[in-house]
């Protein structure tokens, strides 16, 4: 017996599921060789150990489900301390810090007067504008040319397996990103393509069918993590008929589109996701879905076959819930999802202009 | 003090993984908890874990055969989570004044003691799906986590059918079981 086998035959028997003819044929066996009583001891141990871990996680999912279904019903919320202990709590606990801090603030500005000082130039402004430019005006030709460059340094087989997948988006600048599970169905090898066209190997560190969302991180030595991501993801609930934008990949080349949020949930209800009425196609699937503020309030995943224009996306606070359970199953994650968005105000033009850098088009080479 | 009929069917929907009980406890005795924390050098975030491992102690309690409480739910709940914080702040001596007194504080020790027994298991475990890997650890997940079947995991995969995606369940459950014994050694 292999241990494929062996495994399934044990399961079976543990969980009471063969047959008293069969059972007693292997109760048998189990007294004549006591390697294999050793295995079934073991699988036993494991089994229930297992049985126990997928108990615990249902619970804590539980818990974290409640605590946020309450905090939005405002049954719990923060505390409100005197303003006086909270301060000196915060004075006791960072009073360290903010002495350090305070003295190389103190060092840096006394360093800076005096570098500024050595270094003011005695040509007028202008001239170092222009000169600017030019640098950049280079520094803008030699990264054409590398993206020439890279467009013939193909890194995907060519005779692979290859489905144009979606739309997934940056999550975590480390090089996190977020995309619908389904996405990924069958998937031997994931690639994401930047907005520049380069190719880029990606892994998938985890798909939640349930939520249907997936995280992926980029593994390429071809990756610049940008220094912070413009957007940031909504905890809370978005209103009726507030206007919603989403950048995606439906074709080769990214797309805009808008919309309003048209319904608080989802297909029959359902409470993980919700309806926004927008154009999308497939490939849209795991594009980011943006507020007026520039918030991610949810990930495209859906769209009603029934109905032009309805298109449901699950909301984001599940991706807070999937990457907490994320970083507590694994202690060498720490993927931070940032909240507040830093184009807040600014005009939807220059919005999708920041934002558009980190949303890639996924690509899926089948298994 | 016994409990009353009513909190013993609480209590025995909590060990069943029931929604609406632990909602119910959860409205009613976070704020007290979330109260003891951030007024002792605690933040919210800090209130929310202390509260949500008592509730996991209460829950292993509840599912143990021979369980018992011998006080009320509230009393309990913030008995462990006053031991619980106190023993963080120890850790990282951020205890700086003594912490206020209150009444009402049953023995939770030997609870504690099992509850870290467990935990520990639990953590073994999550090592070892730690170390699995895709598509190993999210089909695993898909089984004895959301308790998908077999026929839905096959579907969701892009396996060809059920018992090509359980041939693919038992190779991972193999390679776990290695993981999860070594790591259990190491321990």
């Amino acid at each position: 017996m292999d241990q494929l086998q062996l495994a399934e035959v044990v399961e079976r028997y543990l969980k009471g599921e063969m047959d008293p003819q069969e059972k007693q044929a292997f109760e048998e066996m189990r007294r004549n060789h006591p390697e294999l009583d050793q295995t079934v001891v073991e699988y036993h141990h494991f089994l229930e150990e297992m049985e126990r871990y997928g108990e615990v996680r249902r619970f804590k999912s539980n818990l974290y489900d409640t605590h946020h279904t309450l905090q939005e019903a405002g049954e719990i919320r923060e505390l409100q301390l005197k303003p006086s202990t909270r301060i000196i709590n915060m004075w006791n606990k960072y009073r360290r810090v903010v002495a350090v801090a305070a003295s190389i603030a103190g060092i840096t500005a006394l360093f800076i007067s005096g570098m500024l000082s050595l270094f003011t130039p005695k040509t007028p402004f202008r001239d170092i504008e222009e000169l600017r430019r030019k640098v950049s005006n280079l520094e803008k030709q030699s990264s054409n040319q590398r993206a020439e460059i890279n467009k013939f340094r193909n890194k995907i087989d060519p005779s692979a397996d290859i489905r144009y997948g979606g739309t997934s988006f940056l999550i975590d600048a480390k090089g996190y990103l977020v995309t619908s599970a389904h996405v990924l169905k069958g998937a031997k090898q994931v690639f994401v393509q930047s907005n520049e066209g380069n190719d880029l190997l990606a892994e998938i560190v985890v798909q939640d069918p349930n939520s249907d969302l997936a995280v992926l991180k980029i593994n390429d030595e071809d990756f610049k993590s940008p220094r912070q991501l413009p957007y940031g993801f909504s905890k809370g609930s978005t209103d009726l008929s507030e206007q919603v934008y989403t950048l995606g990949y439906p074709r080769d080349e990214i797309v805009y589109n808008e919309g309003y949020l048209s319904a608080k949930t989802g297909l029959d209800g359902d409470t993980m996701a919700c309806q926004i009425t927008i154009t999308a196609n497939p490939g849209n699937s795991g594009g980011p879905v943006l507020n007026k503020n520039g918030e991610v309030i949810g990930i495209l995943n859906a769209r009603q076959a029934s109905a032009n224009g309805v298109v449901f996306a699950t909301k984001s606070k599940n991706i807070f819930r999937l990457i907490e359970e994320l970083n507590d199953s694994d202690k060498d994650l720490s993927i931070k999802v940032k909240q507040g968005s830093s184009i807040k105000g600014v005009n939807r033009n220059q919005q999708v202009k920041k934002v558009q850098d980190h949303v890639y088009m996924v690509k899926v080479v089948l298994g | 003090m016994a409990n009353t009929d009513q909190e013993l069917a609480v209590l025995k929907a909590i060990g069943n993984n029931e929604k609406a009980a632990i909602e119910a406890v959860y409205k009613e005795n976070f704020s007290l908890i979330q109260h003891f924390v951030v007024s002792n050098n605690g933040s919210e975030d800090d209130a929310r874990d202390v509260f949500q491992e008592a509730m996991m102690v209460l829950y292993e309690k509840s599912k143990s055969p021979d369980f018992e409480l011998t006080c009320q739910i509230k009393t309990y709940l913030y008995s462990v989570s006053r031991r619980l914080w106190l023993k963080k702040l120890q850790q990282s001596r951020r205890i700086e004044s003594q912490v206020e007194n209150f009444d009402r504080v049953v023995p939770v020790e030997e609870d504690l003691e099992e509850h870290e027994k467990l935990n520990q298991q639990y953590l073994i475990m999550r090592t070892a799906m730690g170390k699995i890997g895709e598509p190993c650890k999210s089909l695993i997940e898909a089984f004895y986590v959301h308790r998908k079947n077999m026929h839905e995991i096959a579907g969701y995969f892009g396996y060809t059918n059920a018992d090509n995606a359980k041939n693919q369940k038992y190779k991972c459950l193999v390679r776990l079981k290695k993981l999860f014994f070594a790591q259990y050694k190491n321990a």
